[in-house]
């Protein structure tokens, strides 16, 4: 790997930081969903975890991320309070939607995290209008719409790719392609295969296949997206081929592939890919590394703490904002 | 008091908009060049320039779904989907996402947007293009549904719909573009959730919406001409429903009926009449009637479909049969 030159030190710690906090941030609700304390479906980001810490910094407050039901790396990618985070997915009063909301549906309006949506492809109409407002306002704003291999298949996924190329707006639609929508595996549900981002060319969207294994790819691909976004020429597409090493959800068996397909990518870890990287490159320490590791299970324990000792909403809070 | 139809009504409803706020913008299928299905736009897109009058593909799905991003943004988008037969392909949008929103995020959303479309049969175009689908959308918790039956509705619930946050699906029925009715030139508006009487009565409650309401009010001025006199109200909103306009006229006349152009089974005249019974049983005579349109899918043919729309006649013959009035 090429050192990529515009990365200091203090990126590279922050970004390990910030997988790292994901990593253990969802073996911590993985462990929660078995002690009965998260419920509902629960999805885990592991394994995907350089595509949002890749992409989403590169962002600036005023654009906008919106994302599909495995979003709790997205949200803490997007600086959600992980202690509000745990308490959704607990059902806690202390949660970002005070429990309404739950795995599937972390929102942030003051971050422009927009969700969070369980309804496979139903967040790619709503990107393309959150550019079309940033483009009826004028401005240089972008949206970030992440998506899976799944999604693709879905009419929301043409319509919206037809309507944001044909007005311009400005949108990058990023495909995380790991493979499987639950257990199906993309070569069995899309007819052009896994090189998902070819269908963009067709609506006239640039496209880009990267490694989302790999941060540095990820970051160096958006923001090479997202000036050509801010240009105002329209939406982007980037594909990044990924793998969740865990099930769809906690509700998972995984009968579906193989041991040696997991283990195969999970040499390709994320996080001990780029830790290798700064070892190597001499940006950090083993002491380095280590420091981090122990304050992100440090912040972990708080924010299991946390969320398990919030309180329960009130009853009543049940008829709250169903209207305006 | 100057004469308009609901069209011109709707109409200048919407350029106020436009025209008052910025922040509003209007997208749909050929709302623009071809100016509107229904000729509701007309002139729209030379006065208001493609950004704010914008005609899309045929792709109901990301209308409705850029509608909802573009209003949790900050925008006022109004949507106009052609008839309320498409919706059906962004239903989605509509009930998932649109509804959802505010109390998925705690009340950290707000959904500011409306959908316009278009509602109801007797056009012979036949079964997938004639149905009344409101009711199922009154179902759903977040949204509202509006049913203008006049003009003066139709402007005073636009008006009213501008400064409500939540989605708004507004329907306009097809026959009745052409309605005419007063409409003040000094602003006024019609709250959204209040039904009107539109004659006062003591013998029988006719209660209907959208063109029902204009057959109800046919019925029941045929009943007078028999001595019979009816209490007519016109919903106009089916979320929030005004229930306590329907107990008051109930518990004065001791009857009821309701007449809804949607098919019979699953209907909301089941919902209308299920709340009066819960909430006024002991005030009844008997129980609530309901004359619905025929449970089949809308035939083509002119004869067969007229026979599957509630009528004054059939109004009239089920309060006989009813009541024996």
């Amino acid at each position: 790997m090429e050192l990529a030159v515009d990365i200091d030190k203090n990126q590279v710690a922050d970004y390990y930081r910030q997988m790292l906090m994901i990593r253990r941030f969802e073996e911590a609700a993985g462990r929660l969903y078995l002690q009965g304390l998260v419920r509902g479906f629960l999805h885990l980001y592991i394994g995907e975890e350089a595509v949002a810490v890749g992409a989403i910094p590169v962002l600036d407050v005023q654009d906008y991320v919106i994302t599909h039901y495995r979003d709790h790396g997205h949200a803490l990618a997007r600086g959600v309070d992980p202690k509000a985070a745990m308490a959704e997915l607990c059902g806690k009063a202390t949660g970002t939607s005070g429990g309404k909301g739950g795995s599937m549906h972390i929102f942030d309006v003051d971050r422009h995290f927009m969700g969070g949506h369980a309804i496979v492809g139903g967040q790619l109409p709503i990107a393309t209008g959150l550019a079309l407002a940033i483009k009826q306002r004028g401005g240089d704003g972008a949206v970030m719409c992440f998506f899976g291999d799944g999604a693709v298949n879905e009419g929301e996924f043409h319509e919206s790719l037809n309507l944001a190329s044909l007005w311009k707006l400005p949108v990058i639609f990023f495909l995380e392609n790991n493979l499987y929508g639950m257990g199906s595996h993309v070569d069995k549900t899309h007819a052009a295969g896994r090189d998902i981002y070819v269908s963009a060319e067709y609506y006239k969207i640039p496209a880009v296949q990267i490694d989302g294994m790999d941060l540095l790819a990820v970051r160096e691909a958006t923001a090479e997206a997202l000036k050509k976004v801010r240009s105002g020429s329209g939406p982007v597409f980037l594909e990044a081929m990924t793998y969740r090493f865990r099930g769809h959800s906690m509700a998972d068996p995984v009968a579906y592939r193989e041991t040696s397909e997991v283990e195969a990518w999970r040499v390709n870890d994320p996080i001990e890919r780029f830790k290798s990287f700064s070892l190597a490159e001499g940006l950090m320490s083993e002491d380095e590394l280590a420091q981090i590791d122990r304050e992100v299970i440090e912040t972990i324990e708080e924010v299991v703490e946390f969320a398990k000792n919030s309180p329960e909403p009130e009853l009543d809070s049940l008829w709250d904002n169903v209207y305006a | 008091m100057p004469e308009i139809i609901i069209r011109e009504a709707i109409a200048q409803g919407l350029r106020e908009a436009l025209d008052e706020d910025d922040r509003v913008f209007m997208l749909g299928e050929d709302i623009g060049a071809y100016d509107g299905a229904y000729a509701v736009t007309r002139g729209f897109l030379k006065q208001y320039g493609p950004d704010r009058i914008r005609d899309t593909p045929i792709s109901e799905s990301v209308i409705v779904g850029a509608a909802v991003g573009a209003a949790l943004a900050g925008m006022r988008p109004i949507v106009e989907i052609m008839t309320i037969n498409f919706t059906l392909l962004a239903i989605d949008q509509i009930v998932n996402h649109a509804a959802k929103l505010r109390y998925m995020s705690n009340g950290q959303f707000t959904v500011p947007m409306m959908m316009r479309t278009v509602t109801g049969g007797g056009g012979q175009l036949a079964a997938t293009h004639s149905q009344s689908f409101e009711g199922w959308y009154a179902s759903v918790p977040g949204l509202k549904v509006l049913t203008p039956s006049t003009p003066y509705d139709a402007l005073g619930l636009l008006r009213a719909s501008r400064k409500d946050l939540n989605p708004i699906v507004f329907a306009e029925h097809s026959m009745l573009y052409g309605t005419r009715g007063e409409v003040p030139e000094e602003y006024f508006e019609v709250p959204i959730g209040k039904a009107v009487v539109r004659r006062p009565g003591k013998d029988v409650t006719i209660i209907g919406y959208s063109r029902m309401a204009h057959i109800a009010e046919e019925a029941g001025n045929r009943l007078a001409e028999k001595g019979v006199d009816a209490e007519v109200i016109d919903l106009r909103s089916l979320r929030p429903l005004d229930t306590e306009t329907l107990f008051e006229s109930v518990k004065k006349t001791n009857r009821a009926v309701v007449v809804e152009e949607a098919w019979k089974f699953g209907g909301f005249s089941g919902e209308i009449a299920s709340a009066i019974q819960e909430e006024a049983f002991d005030y009844l005579d008997g129980p609530v009637a309901r004359v619905n349109g025929l449970d089949v899918p809308a035939p083509y043919n002119g004869t067969l479909e007229a026979a599957t729309i509630p009528t004054a006649q059939r109004v009239l013959d089920t309060i006989e049969e009813k009541f024996g009035i």
